[in-house]
């Protein structure tokens, strides 16, 4: 079955896959991310103490940072091929809702963050307000 | 020290993470739109697309976007900072209706409401989740170092 809104040129199911992977990849990659600048600590006060050199050694020493930067630049790739084969309005606003909801799951699941009831209602807005804009 | 309520200067922060990332999304677009189809048998050629302009200059603006999103997540949890990325749709959509002078459905004003109403939820709440001090773990440590120091003895 092919998208026929947006001509596109693969399946529903092929361009779900690529949607999934990238909420994934990125997901995986935001989460290692934010772990590592939670261990690094506050990047202002680091650069006030030791300057710039200072602050971008603090970042580039951390392997979490590494991991984390790993899984983004393959989402990015993953982002690369499916905005070959599908429209951007239709990857950029599903990836980035569905990404929202996966990224508050895995910060109270992972990062052990205080996902609360304001945050969740503001998680599942945003979700909804991104696709109400991909139409 | 970490800042429970933002200041000026990390407002603009994240209203660069914001600023940035649609902005970057829409070269890649542009940039791949221009370029034939890439299949799974030849991915060398996705490695060449990064030195094309567009490209070039979406990823420009997408390392800025990281700089600055790395920023925020040294002083805000990821869940506060994620809805900051999304309103970055916000913001193009109005460039849209007021520079380019596009037309913007029902639908898509009731999306901006949502995502503002959202955003707007978040940035009331503390941006980063209390953690005990870790002077909880002190006495453990001092009393592992007066273990060694016995042992000495």
């Amino acid at each position: 079955m092919n998208i026929p809104s947006t001509g596109s040129p693969v399946g529903f199911w092929t361009a779900s896959a690529m949607i999934a992977a990238i909420i994934l990849l990125s997901t995986t990659g935001e989460v290692l991310t934010a772990a590592a600048m939670k261990s690094i600590g506050d990047l202002d006060d680091i650069r006030a103490h030791s300057g710039m050199n200072g602050a971008i050694r603090a970042v580039v020493t951390c392997p979490l940072f590494f991991a984390g930067v790993s899984f983004l630049a393959i989402a990015f790739f993953a982002l690369l091929l499916a905005l070959n084969y599908l429209p951007l309005s239709l990857v950029a606003p599903a990836s980035a809702s569905l990404t929202l909801v996966t990224n508050a799951v895995a910060g109270k699941i992972f990062l052990k963050e205080n996902v609360d009831r304001r945050r969740w209602t503001s998680a599942v807005l945003v979700c909804i307000g991104v696709y109400l804009l991909a139409h | 020290m970490a800042h429970h309520k933002l200041l000026p200067r990390q407002y603009l922060i994240l209203g660069l993470v914001a600023l940035c990332a649609p902005l970057g999304d829409t070269c890649l677009s542009r940039g791949m739109t221009l370029l034939p189809l890439v299949t799974l048998a030849h991915p060398l050629s996705l490695v060449s697309a990064v030195f094309t302009p567009w490209i070039g200059i979406g990823i420009a603006l997408l390392i800025a976007f990281f700089a600055s999103y790395l920023t925020a997540l040294s002083w805000a949890d990821l869940t506060f900072v994620l809805p900051a990325t999304a309103f970055g749709n916000v913001i193009v959509a109005l460039f849209a209706r007021f520079w380019l002078h596009e037309a913007i459905s029902l639908e898509r004003w009731a999306g901006i409401v949502l995502i503002t109403v959202g955003v707007g939820f978040v940035a009331n709440g503390p941006s980063l989740t209390e953690r005990p001090a870790p002077a909880v773990e002190m006495p453990a440590v001092a009393s592992h170092q007066e273990a060694q120091e016995e042992q000495v003895r």
